[in-house]
């Protein structure tokens, strides 16, 4: 009897739980967009507070590069995912700086990007759990693509979920306290 | 004894040397019209502040004035050599319009009146909204360009005494990358560099640093090394045509926002050709392993293709750097001001710590200031940090500080890091701050974005202080205006980029009711009756040698260790490099020798930051990362610039410092010789855009982003195509309008910030001025005028066609004299 290839490895572990991990990379993929968007969302209501809009729009392209990620990996278990993110329109986004510009002379708002931090910080903590998942599935899996996706990626939401909790760290006192 | 034309030659003579040998002494001077040496009264020990280099000088004092300069040939920093703004720009202490009375704003109008109602007011607010709203309604913003001990003080009274976490300066603008960058690679701010090593270097790299106008003295000793034997080679990175570009074995002009692109290029060639100092690199450094992989996806091809510069180019410069034996780079505002300020720079020092370049002569990084004292803002806690490089974030440090002050730690505000000017400017237009004390700065015209600005700055819930010595932009918008003293009329001392400390002495009084800015400190601090934990006055020093003693207490173990300084020791000699202690009495040339860094994390002054977004890293994943204090490389993504050419916007816009004037030209507008030789705002372009646009020199531009507009005349200069480039300088105090742009039409602005975006760098917070995206149309020919940009920088024209340019001279005024010291040997 020849030795089991790799490989077979890998294809018999797919076909037998090939819909739960199917469901899993579907739904990450799902997850990652939800947060682009919550990113460029955030950006857009604090365009007044420079360093959000413009970091907040930074760190949504790593998620628009997670779902392109997912969908390539997904048709492995095929899947046929939108490998381009949502994009919401660019007129909304336009309103919503502009509004948020004719805000910025209150201290009110602030508390709204408090909220929202707090909104981005819960949401990539998920995607987070997501990838923990996805990684473990992958070395048990014996999918080194999948596992390489895992490992690329996941930092970089890591990184989101500290950015989060430090804007909330650097900014709450002043919006809680003063005002 | 020479005379010569210090306009027309900024560097003045050559004295070449050689590899190893020491700089010999050139003393130059220039005295007030008519004046020789006999008619000088007494001269006064001091150094320039108008440059980060801290040449060291003696002031010239007739009849109770200021009457000229001289180098100190015995000083470590210059050997008796002295810049063009150095040689005129003390004439602007003399000014007739020198702020001589305190102002408040009386019925919308600045009136004069007298100290004690001004101070009152000061206070009076300061108290009102303590009681009102609390110390995080309160906030001030400095600058480079006062004395260590006025910085001290400041500190102890903002962080200490109010209790206010809103502290910064400007040297935000300048020099905050340069400190954010030594922290991520070395755990804390210092220069791992001394002047000297230009000595012995074989290679020198200048990133982003026109050095030539910047820094004329230091760039007089690279001119020096390359005419004499064994030169140095040179590699500059620099969208522009600078003197330093035109001496370079290599010149790289990469687009402007793509620093981190070429930097990880050449590490990528340093590593690919494993010109690396391996046992360096396992003895005295951590994250090695992440470079590595990080450095796969740089290729010379892609960043060639990204930056827009030759392959060839980039692979001699790597050559170059990655097989000196001595190796030194600067980097400065084409790094620090530019997208990714903080991740460039950081690739900088990676390149010395790859290569074992560090704590040996000729191997050094000098992260540059831009300003004289800006080091004293970084050590004091003036300008976003703790004093004595204490970390806000370890608890004991703050204890510490806390028992040096005498006061309880919970006083000492240290949930999160020392705000930043910008975020300053932010809550003040969110209306939570609501006093700002302003010294020595002029942000109405050097920030970002200036119609925003204004409109910040001149709303009515704000209370607005300005200490200054002239009325500026910022002063006019103020509600109380205090005139303060200036170098050459009070004592103090400062520290320069290579750690040397000068003493400066007071050679003549202030004009009229003007005070030191440290006189006006300690009297805010009386008056808002600052106390210490046993009921004594929280500032226990009244003169600035006492506060000196006060805060070498404060460094005590520290690494800018100051404890075996003195007014004493400065007087007389050269200045003396930090440390110097016990163990250093005579200071210290370079630290970081033998692989030995401030970086371990009980000692170390910063865990760092995420480059990308700014977060600050926790002490515990600093201690997995670093537990024995090596040095740290870290690795950087490039990310797109955030505003980048359209259809609308063709142009990259990059704003700059140039050769004859300071900041927003307080003080040089008022030196006639500097004033002369770059009198109004410019623009330039490439000879390829002017041909492709039907620009010649002289016609008149407009310039516009989304923010605003400038107008200024056409220089063709030898700048990369697709770029323009516009002078930092130029605001509205010497225009009919007073503080901002004209009414008139074609009265467009001239200050580049009108055009600049709010943006700025996540770990350095350090504002971005080169990475606009603009559009130029012109509003009318040159008619025979041409750009009256200097001919002897980076200005210089390379155009065709226009009206012809005449060379950049002082002419009779500007005759300075130049002693050279007979050369007798090597040493």
């Amino acid at each position: 009897m020849s030795p089991v290839s790799p490989a077979q490895v890998v294809r018999t572990l797919r076909s037998l739980s090939g819909n739960k991990v199917a469901a899993a990379i579907e739904e990450l993929h799902r997850s990652e967009d939800d947060l682009a968007t919550a990113l460029l969302s955030l950006a857009d209501q604090q365009k007044v507070d420079h360093e959000v809009f413009h970091v907040a729009k930074d760190v949504a392209a790593w998620s628009q590069e997670h779902v392109r990620e997912l969908a390539r990996i997904g048709r492995d278990y095929d899947l046929d995912l939108d490998p381009e993110p949502s994009d919401e329109s660019t007129l909304a986004a336009r309103l919503k700086q502009k509004a948020s510009e004719l805000a910025g002379r209150h201290h009110e708002p602030t508390l709204l990007l408090l909220a929202d931090l707090r909104h981005i910080h819960r949401t990539a903590a998920g995607v987070s759990l997501d990838w923990e998942v996805l990684a473990q599935t992958a070395q048990a899996m014996k999918d080194t693509e999948l596992l390489a996706v895992a490992q690329d990626c996941h930092p970089e939401t890591l990184r989101q979920m500290r950015w989060a909790n430090g804007k909330v760290k650097e900014t709450a006192a002043q919006v809680m306290v003063t005002g | 004894m020479g005379r010569l034309d210090r306009i027309a030659e900024p560097w003045g003579t050559r004295t070449p040397y050689g590899p190893g040998e020491t700089w010999p002494v050139r003393v130059d001077q220039h005295l007030a019209e008519g004046l020789g040496d006999d008619d000088v009264d007494a001269w006064h020990q001091s150094a320039s502040i108008l440059h980060s280099n801290g040449d060291g000088l003696d002031i010239a004092v007739k009849d109770g004035r200021i009457v000229g300069v001289r180098g100190r040939a015995e000083d470590r920093v210059n050997h008796g050599r002295l810049g063009p703004k150095d040689l005129y720009g003390w004439q602007a202490n003399g000014s007739p319009d020198r702020l001589t009375k305190p102002l408040v704003r009386r019925d919308g109008e600045l009136v004069e009146t007298d100290w004690d109602t001004a101070m009152e007011a000061v206070a009076g607010r300061t108290k009102e909204l303590l009681a009102e709203r609390g110390a995080s309604s309160i906030a001030f913003y400095t600058t480079g360009q006062l004395f260590l001990e006025e910085y001290y003080t400041l500190g102890l009274i903002a962080h200490g005494g109010i209790g206010t976490n809103h502290v910064d300066g400007n040297t935000r603008l300048c020099t905050a990358t340069a400190a954010a960058a030594l922290k991520e690679s070395f755990g804390c701010d210092g220069q791992p560099g001394s002047y000297t090593d230009l000595d012995h270097a074989d290679v020198i790299c200048l990133y982003g640093h026109n050095m030539a106008e910047t820094q004329t003295v230091l760039w007089t000793r690279i001119l020096d090394r390359l005419a004499g034997p064994h030169p140095p080679a040179i590699v500059c990175v620099d969208p522009r045509e600078t003197p330093v570009a035109r001496a370079a074995t290599v010149h790289l002009a990469p687009r402007p926002g793509t620093n981190v692109m070429l930097m990880n290029a050449l590490l990528h060639e340093v590593l690919a050709h494993d010109w690396v100092d391996h046992d360096y690199v396992e003895a005295h450094a951590v994250g090695f392993p992440e470079l590595q992989k990080m450095l796969q996806g740089y290729s010379v091809e892609r960043a060639a293709e990204v930056c827009g510069v030759l392959e060839a180019d980039l692979r001699e410069a790597a050559r170059l750097i990655g097989t000196s034996e001595r190796l030194f780079s600067t980097v400065l505002q084409g790094f620090y001001q530019s997208h990714q300020a903080t991740a460039a720079a950081v690739l900088v020092n990676n390149v010395h710590i790859v290569r074992g370049m560090l704590g040996k002569p000729g191997c050094g990084i000098l992260q540059m200031n831009g300003q004289p004292t800006a080091q004293n803002t970084r050590e004091c806690g003036a300008d976003g940090d703790l004093p004595a490089f204490r970390n806000w974030s370890n608890d004991a440090h703050v204890e510490d500080l806390a028992r040096v002050w005498n006061i309880d730690p919970v006083d000492i505000p240290h949930y999160t890091a020392p705000t930043h000017a910008m975020q300053i400017m932010r809550y003040v237009e969110d209306g939570s701050i609501r006093f700002l004390y302003v010294t020595a700065t002029n942000p109405a015209v050097s920030m970002p974005e200036l119609q925003r600005m204004r409109s910040i700055l001149s709303q009515d819930r704000l209370f607005l202080v300005v200490q200054d010595i002239f009325l500026s932009e910022t002063a006019q918008l103020a509600d109380v205006v205090l005139p303060a003293a200036t170098w050459g009329e009070k004592t103090g001392t400062f520290t320069n980029v290579d750690r040397t400390v000068h003493l400066s002495e007071k050679a003549v009084e202030p004009p009229g009711e003007a005070r030191s800015d440290f006189d006006i400190l300690v009297d805010y601090a009386r008056r808002l009756d600052l106390r210490d934990k046993d009921g004594a006055p929280l500032v226990k020093w009244t003169t600035p040698e006492e506060a000196f003693e006060g805060w070498k207490e404060c460094t005590r173990g520290r690494p800018c260790d100051y404890t075996g300084l003195s007014y004493d020791e400065l007087r007389g000699g050269s200045g003396i490099q930090w440390p110097c202690n016990d163990e250093h009495p005579d200071g210290t040339e370079r630290i970081y020798e033998d692989g030995q860094f401030w970086s371990a994390p009980d000692y170390c002054e910063s865990y760092g930051r995420d480059l990308v977004t700014g977060t600050p890293v926790s002490p515990t994943e600093y201690r997995a990362l670093n537990p024995d204090g090596k040095a740290v490389l870290k690795a950087a993504e490039y990310v797109v610039p955030h505003e980048v050419p359209s259809s609308d916007y063709p142009f990259q816009l990059i704003t700059g410092r140039t050769l004859y004037h300071f900041h927003t030209r307080t003080k040089t507008a008022r030196a006639p010789q500097l004033q002369a030789a770059a009198p109004e705002v410019w623009v330039e372009c490439s000879a390829a855009d002017a041909a492709e646009q039907g620009w010649a020199e002289g016609d008149l531009l407009e310039v516009r982003t989304p923010r605003g507009r400038v107008t200024a005349r056409l220089r063709v200069s030898g700048i990369r195509q697709g770029v323009l480039f516009l002078p930092f300088h130029y605001g509205y105090w010497d225009t009919g309008a007073g503080h901002q742009p004209g009414d008139d039409a074609g009265d467009g602005g001239r200050a580049a910030n009108e055009l600049t975006m709010t943006d700025w760098d996540p770990a350095s917070k350090q504002p971005l001025f080169k990475t606009a995206a603009a559009t130029a149309t012109r509003l009318r020919g040159a008619d025979g005028e041409p750009s009256r940009a200097p001919t002897t920088t980076a200005s210089r024209p390379v155009g065709d066609g226009g009206p012809p340019v005449p060379d950049t001279r002082g002419g009779d005024a500007a005759q300075a004299d130049e002693r050279l010291e007979t050369v007798g040997g090597a040493r």
